[in-house]
């Protein structure tokens, strides 16, 4: 059976602000799972508690159905919000040290060590102390650092910001690596498009609770509207005393309309083939962007 | 890994920083050369015999003084030699003594009558040494633990500042970092302690002085270690502590006040009354000043021989107590990441000791 990492009825309270309010969420086995919200909204807190930075007022989280013990924390790769390495030691050193950390012995830390310095392409720098390093390069090796042990989970506060678009490709290929292996990634993320490409499963949490949460194109469904694009050679104008057919948008050729629950998408298709030659048609997926700003009202 | 493991872990790598670190390295060699020069300079420093030009035969108590006497001429060639450096003091005919700014001591001594003096209850050690030698055992300890405690308060802001702290704890236990940074600090100063002491021992054998100096301070330096290596992991637990209360190394100075003051006071009270029996007597067992003035009342020759060993296992049992109170608020603080936490704050957080329960439940 696929493992997963389960957060049962999560809450968290500081002095009177309720941060956590019975946060419940899976991040399955293999699958990359984005967690979106607002500032403020719950995500590091969430992620604290996952890797035992701070103690949950009540719930609590499971690894393959059992509570997460320190020695299943030193099993998870780790990146924190605010970034932290060590300013004025070398990424190599670093690396080394956190991996030895971990419970690595020092041959598999110096083999991971160097293979992720390649692959992150920190070759050049890696025995530079980290503060002489681009942000963009810290970032690298705070991932790096995060990777080192071979983690059986992934928790990633924010891995994107602060990456330009070529390093952003460098780490998701080396994400995706981690899942086919079999590794469940919960990745926190502003960059919506990000989320977007990347993400199997969404969770998202607003006001610290968990809004909406399951499978990208399952969510997408979810929060579809009965709403469709049509694209035709002449004038799409003839939709508006179309029955069930409620126009949102006409511009010319093109039109966006919501259809009455009762009434066939394929019977608008098939009037608009006997008009002329249709373009394109089919049903609006509202994007990651839609779904967010819905739920997280 | 076991706790053990992690705790050797961590302490290597405070270790390896600081062995990298300039700041350590130049206050390590300045110490060895502050404690060569303490021993051994004042000998090789010391003036030889002086040497005399006398115009006829020296006379015997001149010989017998050991001085280094020269036959000249005449009156004119024994100031004339005086003058050009050539001899130290001239002793002409008449008895008179030429020098060229002051006259040799020893040669003045040779030659004068001096009353026979008998001391009913002679000092030990000269009162210069009596001064000189609380100073350099308060100094040491005072810098050492200053500066290495403040290293160590310093490494522990970093990784809060930085936040690598919680990469850290979400894999070793929050005392396992604690054990960690107060092990490597007392390590780098016990180090650098035992170092200076065996240089500084070494160098009082090397110059040959005074072997009576030898033999009072001697077990004075030698109770030193073991009181040093106790009082500063006291220490060291408090300054970490410290470290963890505050968020950026700019407030740390603040917030290590009262840590800096109980290794100042100390300090001031064991410089001050080294001369007052009773106030040393009171200061060597307090465990913030028993590591300086256990040893000065040694070397003064004051404390009877169960006396270090009693002061000792006070300190020990202070030590257990505050590793206790430094533990809890370095525990209750390092996790907080809003602002400077106040001692009482920190006191007061269970933060560390809920996730400790929850460990304990699951396993």
């Amino acid at each position: 059976m696929t493992k997963v990492l389960r957060l049962h009825a999560v809450s968290r309270r500081f002095e009177d602000r309720q941060v956590l309010d019975e946060v419940s969420f899976d991040v399955t086995a293999g699958r990359m799972t984005g967690f979106v919200g607002a500032n403020g909204a719950g995500k590091t807190t969430s992620m604290r508690i996952i890797m035992g930075v701070l103690a949950p007022d009540s719930g609590e989280v499971t690894w393959d159905g059992s509570r997460l013990t320190r020695e299943v924390r030193r099993r998870v790769g780790y990146m924190p919000e605010e970034r932290g390495l060590y300013p004025k030691m070398t990424v190599r050193d670093q690396l080394v040290y956190l991996g030895r950390l971990h419970g690595l012995g020092r041959d598999a830390v110096r083999r991971n060590g160097e293979e992720l310095i390649e692959w992150l392409s920190l070759g050049e720098r890696a025995n530079d102390p980290l503060e002489k390093l681009s942000l963009g390069n810290q970032q690298r090796a705070q991932i790096a650092a995060a990777l080192i042990h071979d983690p059986d989970i992934l928790v990633l506060d924010e891995p994107f910001s602060g990456l330009d678009p070529i390093a952003v490709d460098t780490v998701v290929e080396v994400l995706r690596d981690r899942t086919k292996r079999g590794v469940p990634v919960l990745f926190s993320s502003h960059q919506l498009d990000v989320v977007e490409r990347l993400c199997d499963d969404l969770v998202v949490i607003a006001g610290g609770r968990i809004r909406a949460a399951g499978a990208r194109g399952q969510l997408r469904a979810q929060h579809t509207l009965p709403r469709y694009t049509l694209t035709v050679d002449g004038d799409a104008g003839w939709l508006r005393d179309h029955p069930g057919v409620h126009l949102i948008d006409l511009d010319g050729a093109h039109a966006v309309f919501e259809l009455d629950p009762a009434a066939d998408d394929q019977q608008v298709l098939q009037a608009a083939l006997s008009r002329g030659p249709v373009r394109a048609f089919g049903p609006v997926t509202p994007s990651l962007t839609e779904i967010f700003r819905e739920v997280a009202q | 890994m076991n706790t053990f493991e992690a705790v050797r872990i961590v302490a290597a790598r405070e270790i390896r920083v600081k062995l990298r670190d300039k700041t350590f390295l130049f206050s390590t060699i300045f110490f060895l050369l502050f404690s060569v020069g303490a021993t051994v300079l004042p000998a090789l420093l010391a003036d030889g015999a002086s040497t005399v030009a006398v115009t006829g035969t020296a006379p015997a108590a001149v010989t017998a003084a050991g001085l280094d006497v020269r036959t000249v001429a005449d009156e004119a060639a024994a100031r004339a030699q005086v003058r050009d450096g050539e001899v130290d003091a001239a002793l002409l005919g008449d008895g008179t003594v030429v020098a060229l700014t002051d006259a040799p001591s020893d040669l003045v001594n040779a030659l004068s009558t001096r009353p026979t003096v008998e001391l009913l209850d002679p000092s030990a050690v000269d009162d210069t040494l009596l001064v000189l030698v609380p100073m350099f055992f308060g100094l040491i300890f005072f810098f050492v633990s200053l500066m290495f405690g403040l290293q160590i308060a310093q490494s522990v802001t970093e990784e809060k500042q930085t936040r690598v702290v919680e990469i850290l704890v979400a894999s070793v236990p929050v005392r396992v970092l604690l054990a960690g940074k107060v092990l490597a600090g007392t390590v780098l100063a016990f180090g650098q302690i035992a170092l200076i002491a065996v240089v500084a021992l070494a160098g009082m054998r090397i110059a040959g002085g005074d072997s009576g100096l030898l033999t009072l301070l001697g077990p004075a330096i030698a109770w030193f270690l073991p009181f040093f290596l106790i009082g500063f992991v006291m220490l060291a637990a408090l300054w970490a502590a410290v470290g963890a209360l505050v968020n950026r190394q700019e407030d740390l100075s603040g917030a290590s006040m009262p840590v800096q003051m109980v290794v100042l006071l100390p300090f001031f009270a064991v410089t001050m009354f080294s001369g007052d029996p009773a106030v040393m007597k009171v200061l060597s067992y307090v465990p913030f000043s028993a590591p300086t003035a256990m040893p000065v009342r040694l070397f003064q020759g004051d404390a009877a021989g169960w006396e270090p060993v009693a002061s000792l296992v006070l300190l020990a049992a202070a030590t257990v107590a505050v590793l206790f109170v430094g533990a809890r608020l370095y525990e209750g603080s390092l996790l907080r990441s809003n602002g400077r936490t106040s001692m009482a704050a920190a006191w007061r957080d269970r933060e560390a000791r809920r996730l400790a329960d929850l460990e304990t439940e699951s396993a």
